[in-house]
């Protein structure tokens, strides 16, 4: 198949343009200077991983993302920036400097051999299920069929985290603070 | 659309992760990170999912579990952060050095 034959194919377009606000979203997380900006700029790029979802036809998992991660965990994330760092403006010191080029040559490694391995693997290996629904149901019987058990598991462990999550951030006072105010 | 398109952005986007990971000083931007690799993996495991389609829909389900740890690991990494700022007035992962020998 030639780049050409392959351009004119218009959900490639949409690909492309989702795809790029992936990466240059992406590339705003983790070299933004502002923490907020790059709590933000993974709002875009998970809203950009969710357009590829529906791309790839996996309606289910992308109303998920958007749920899940767009709506309660970035809420999250911008708490834990709030607590954590009381004037939220631009930082100088957010980067490592001496670990930069290192850094950078570690993943540019890396995203070459894994892209290096996906093409001489996969080639030009059609998408057979895009354009066509996966029926949702599908995924409910499999989840409550045969992953009932992984499925409980997983939400066994949410719960379990938290509720160490609430153990933990929350502010035990010492027996002689709990004297003062009355509260024993 | 072919698979590997797909997986060259994962690719890519896991690489940013893995950059972000190495390089930022706060803990709270290196969940950031993290949350961006795990995002790389999902993206996998939906397009082969899509170019396999398998009755079960496995790599479907297998995304949605994957969302599900990332959400448990998100709470419980900032609730751990939240303990250490609290102990040493800073999130700095540089500063993390009580386990250190």
């Amino acid at each position: 198949m030639t780049f050409f034959s392959w351009l004119s194919e218009p959900t490639n377009w949409v690909y492309l343009a989702l795809g790029s606000v992936v990466l240059v979203s992406g590339f705003r997380v983790v070299t933004s200077q502002n923490v907020i900006h790059a709590a933000l700029s993974l709002v875009a790029a998970l809203a950009g991983t969710a357009g590829l979802f529906l791309l790839l036809s996996a309606e289910f998992v992308a109303w998920v993302l958007v749920l899940v991660y767009i709506g309660a965990v970035i809420v999250l994330f911008l708490f834990g920036i709030m607590i954590t760092r009381a004037p939220t403006g631009r930082d100088v010191d957010l980067d490592n400097k001496a670990a930069k080029p290192l850094a950078a040559v570690v993943s540019v490694v890396l995203f070459l051999v894994l892209a290096w391995t996906a093409l001489s693997g996969f080639g030009s290996t059609e998408v057979v299920g895009a354009g066509v629904a996966t029926a949702t149901d599908i995924v409910g019987t499999s989840l409550l069929g045969r992953f009932v058990i992984p499925f409980e598991v997983v939400s066994f462990v949410l719960l379990a985290a938290l509720i160490g999550g609430i153990t933990l951030a929350r502010r035990d006072l010492s027996p002689m603070e709990e004297e003062e105010r009355g509260t024993v | 659309m072919i698979v590997t398109q797909f997986l060259v952005v994962a690719a890519a986007l896991f690489a940013l992760g893995v950059y972000g990971l190495l390089v930022r000083r706060n803990a709270v931007m290196v969940l950031l990170a993290v949350e961006l690799m795990l995002n790389a993996v999902n993206l996998n495991l939906v397009a082969f999912e899509s170019a396999i389609r398998s009755s079960e829909a496995v790599g479907q389900v297998f995304a949605i579990f994957v969302i599900t740890v990332a959400a448990a690991e998100v709470g419980i990494g900032l609730a751990i952060i939240l303990m250490i700022f609290r102990n040493r007035r800073s999130a700095n992962v540089d500063d993390f050095n009580l386990m250190k020998w």
